[in-house]
């Protein structure tokens, strides 16, 4: 259903977005709901944006439940090996 | 969040071909104007979504424009999906429209899980439902659950309004969703053929 608790976070980085071009993000919400475009009936979805740019200058992302757990456990192993000195 | 979009305008079509007006309000364009559908929706749900009381302003407003066609003929009705499908409910409780099809709304009636940001159902406002309710149900779904359409059920009956229920087998939620996994083309055709039906006893003159 579409109304799943949304969560939000500032962030800081550059993405990816329409037409090829990088933007800086500045905003990230969260929050599982039916997909656009993922042949799922729910997914965990993920906006990139930066809202001072209007709402196109976002990157989406709709992952399968699993497939997000998986992110999440890459994304922190992957910072976990990074030496502490570099994540100043 | 459904809003805007091809599949939404896709339905609008398909009640221009049963012979209807028919309208669709972008319910995200405050936040979003010109934006594509996803974006828009997308933006809309970080700034909170759409708040119900704006919805019913909104939902007003497209049935007076519909009225004020010469091709009109007084009547109007509301359709919804999904979130729609409980929008759709809070409309008929609060505006002069004429028959309402709920498909498949979730939180009419149940209790929001803890955390959810929405707080509360609509139970305490059906009693002042004004028109006929069309609803169609997957007996698969969680959100509309069938003990919660149960509960729908009940509370029209208790309060004597008119109101004609279908439940699929072998569907859950979504399944008029024609390019999703959630499609159930049986169900999907013959709730098409209920809401012809349905619109068609309740919207003529």
């Amino acid at each position: 259903m579409c109304t799943y608790t949304t969560e939000r976070t500032s962030v800081d980085g550059s993405a990816k977005g329409p037409g090829g071009a990088w933007f800086h993000v500045t905003d990230a919400t969260v929050y599982f709901d039916h997909p656009v475009h993922a042949m799922a009936a729910h997914t965990l979805n993920v906006d990139l944006a930066d809202p001072a740019q209007g709402a196109g200058s976002r990157v989406a992302l709709e992952l399968t439940a699993d497939s997000a757990r998986r992110l999440v456990t890459a994304i922190e192993a992957a910072l976990a090996a990074v030496p502490a000195e570099l994540l100043t | 969040m459904p809003g805007y979009d091809r599949a939404t305008k896709e339905i609008v079509r398909r009640f221009a071909e049963l012979g209807y007006d028919a309208i669709c309000p972008n319910l995200y364009y405050r936040e979003a104007p010109g934006a594509s559908p996803d974006d828009a929706a997308a933006t809309a749900r970080a700034q909170g979504g759409v708040p119900d009381e704006r919805l019913l302003g909104d939902v007003g407003g497209a049935a007076a424009y519909l009225r004020a066609l010469d091709s009109n003929n007084g009547k109007v009705g509301v359709i919804g999906y999904c979130s729609g499908g409980r929008q759709t409910v809070l409309a008929a409780c609060n505006l002069d429209v004429d028959a309402a099809v709920d498909c498949y709304g979730a939180f009419v009636t149940g209790t929001p899980p803890e955390g959810f940001p929405m707080k509360g159902n609509l139970v305490d406002q059906l009693p002042g439902l004004r028109c006929p309710l069309l609803g169609l149900f997957g007996n698969e779904d969680s959100y509309p659950s069938p003990e919660q359409v149960d509960e729908l059920e009940e509370i029209l009956k208790a309060n004597d309004k008119a109101y004609e229920f279908h439940r699929y087998d072998d569907a859950g939620h979504a399944f008029f969703a024609a390019d999703r996994v959630s499609y159930r083309v049986a169900a999907a055709n013959d709730g098409w053929e209920r809401i012809a039906a349905f619109f068609g006893t309740h919207l003529s003159v």
